[in-house]
């Protein structure tokens, strides 16, 4: 390797290319902006925070970058496998579709939203690999049971009801099941709302250490400060459907800026 | 239109040939000829109230109706059997309003309209099976939105289905799947063959003959013509397999039909006989007997005939 490659090849590590790239985003209700001007870029390996009070805009913006609501205005930029970085909104249906399923994963705040009920837990997990072509039923079945052990759920429970299992459970279980097929990208909408504290606290430990490892990017949208300062890299600071304040989550969180963003953070209840 | 006394205790006019009038036929056969066209697409048409109640093969009297004329010979059977109620009751009613000769051997028939099998006997070129289906959507157990299942449809995303057989395969050991077996169309649409058992799939694989479905509740026509592939769904390692008994037929000694188990008494006797009823007649006739040859059952359906 000559010097200038090796020049290159750093360059690269520094600055790795946008895996999400969101320029000037806008999505209203009527006359509510939801979401206006919005922009930022996602890198690899990168957890990137939404927070904001309800009604801030956090949820419309989520499904607008994943391509579940179309904005009225702005980019939603995706380097994607096939087609490289290009406009979600820009890609017919079944190709967008393809890419949805394939390269992201989508962690619901209610289980039930984003699990079969019907089918069993095991089935729940195994399904993004069968809608990915796989069809060999022993390969499906040993990496299911390498994922139940992975999020810590008995594997006596493979077979069970997702219906009968605790809501920390279906959530470990949701949670399989949007990481099996190897996602680059997962979007989090409240992924530990609802839950008790000892069981979001060890569900927050799990998730971060798969984020880890798998060196996954991650939107996070979240109302929970201290699950913004466990999970997150970067914060983006919503109000009113726009962007406050952003920047590194321990900045952020410690030297807040503005005053919206620092009402936010001294309303978290100290015991 | 004035009514006489006389007229009054007529019936004022006659049904139209095959029931349907003819504008209401037109329709149903461009959806049969679109169905044909994309094979295992379901095309939606505009079921009509038939005489008969949802779930009695409103579906496939309709598209009968739609393709029979005075020179067919039709066949209706149920389960197989050419005798229960639902069958004769279909039969009489197409003897009397399409004016067709009826019959009970499959190789005679023009056209046979069944619930849930396909005949032992081969079907052959020249001959239109017409299927009742009660669901034709074989993605409805797992997604209950019909925009859903449609997109799914058209951008082949059938991997969901193969959830229904992992679970099948992780509860029991194999897929217990036995009726409405899911199958691809020509590798492109997914269909569930109506609620035939899995043992029929194979026969509708590169048939000679044309196999209509009809669902009248659900007002969806789709088809397989002749010579398409239709694959069963499986894994690599659990291949789709046929059920198979260890008996063989009690009354005529069929070892590769279909078998239906009858329950002979409260002390635990049954019997398995064939459920194509016109196969077995055939083969007793030819002097095949089973182990119960000439039991009662036999003998009493021999006078029914």
């Amino acid at each position: 390797m000559n010097a200038l490659a090796q020049q290159n090849a750093l360059a690269q590590q520094v600055a790795p290319a946008p895996l999400l790239s969101v320029t000037g985003l806008s999505k209203r209700f009527g006359n509510v902006a939801a979401c206006s001007d919005v922009s930022f870029d996602l890198y690899p390996g990168e957890v990137l925070g939404i927070v904001g009070e309800s009604g801030s805009g956090k949820t419309t913006l989520l499904n607008c970058i994943s391509g579940r609501m179309a904005p009225d205005a702005g980019e939603v930029a995706f380097a994607t496998r096939r087609f490289g970085l290009s406009d979600i909104y820009s890609l017919s249906e079944p190709d967008r579709r393809r890419m949805q399923r394939e390269e992201w994963g989508f962690v619901h705040q209610n289980a039930r939203d984003g699990l079969r009920m019907r089918a069993t837990a095991s089935a729940n997990v195994a399904e993004p690999l069968m809608n990915m072509g796989g069809r060999h039923y022993g390969k499906m079945r040993a990496e299911t049971e390498k994922w139940f052990n992975r999020v810590e759920l008995d594997p006596s429970r493979l077979d069970g009801q997702p219906r009968l299992f605790s809501g920390g459970m279906q959530q470990r279980v949701q949670i399989a099941r949007n990481l099996i097929h190897r996602p680059r990208l997962v979007f989090m909408d409240e992924p530990t709302g609802g839950l008790d504290v000892s069981v979001q606290a060890r569900l927050l430990d799990l998730m971060r250490e798969l984020v880890r490892d798998l060196n996954l990017a991650v939107v996070l949208v979240t109302h929970d400060m201290a699950v913004a300062r466990l999970m997150a890299d970067r914060l983006l600071v919503m109000k009113q459907g726009k962007v406050v304040e952003t920047g590194l989550t321990d900045q952020v969180l410690d030297d807040p800026q503005q005053p919206y963003t620092q009402l936010l953070v001294s309303s978290v209840l100290q015991i | 239109m004035t009514v006489t006394a006389q007229q009054s205790n007529q019936p004022t006019q006659q049904y139209n040939y095959a029931y349907l009038d003819e504008q209401t036929k037109r329709m149903i056969r461009r959806a049969i000829l679109k169905a044909l066209a994309i094979p295992g697409y379901q095309v939606p048409f505009g079921s009509r109230e038939m005489p008969v109640p949802y779930g009695w093969g409103t579906g496939g009297i309709q598209v009968t109706a739609a393709i029979i004329g005075p020179d067919d010979v039709f066949k209706c059977i149920d389960q197989g059997a050419d005798d229960t109620t639902n069958a004769v009751s279909i039969r009489q009613f197409f003897a009397k309003v399409a004016d067709v000769a009826t019959t009970e051997a499959t190789s005679e028939a023009t056209i046979v309209q069944s619930r849930h099998r396909i005949p032992e006997k081969t079907l052959k070129q020249g001959q239109i099976l017409v299927l009742q289906v009660p669901q034709p959507e074989p993605l409805r157990g797992l997604e209950a939105r019909e925009t859903e299942t449609r997109a799914m449809h058209a951008y082949e995303e059938y991997g969901v289905k193969y959830v229904s057989l992992y679970q099948s395969i992780a509860a029991h050991g194999r897929i217990t799947t036995g009726a409405g077996y899911p199958a691809m169309v020509n590798q492109r649409y997914l269909m569930t063959p109506s609620p035939i058992p899995k043992f029929d799939n194979p026969k509708i694989n590169q048939s000679d003959a044309i196999m209509l479905f009809g669902a009248g509740r659900e007002k969806r026509i789709y088809a397989v013509p002749p010579h398409t592939d239709v694959r069963s769904l499986d894994f690599e390692d659990y291949p789709f397999e046929i059920q198979s008994w260890e008996e063989i037929c009690a009354l005529c000694g069929s070892e590769d039909s279909y078998l239906d188990e009858v329950v002979l008494d409260d002390e635990g006797n049954r019997m398995f006989v064939c459920s194509d009823t016109h196969h077995c007649s055939v083969r007793r006739d030819a002097g095949h007997a089973g182990p119960l040859a000439g039991h009662a059952l036999a003998t009493a359906q021999e006078a029914a005939e």
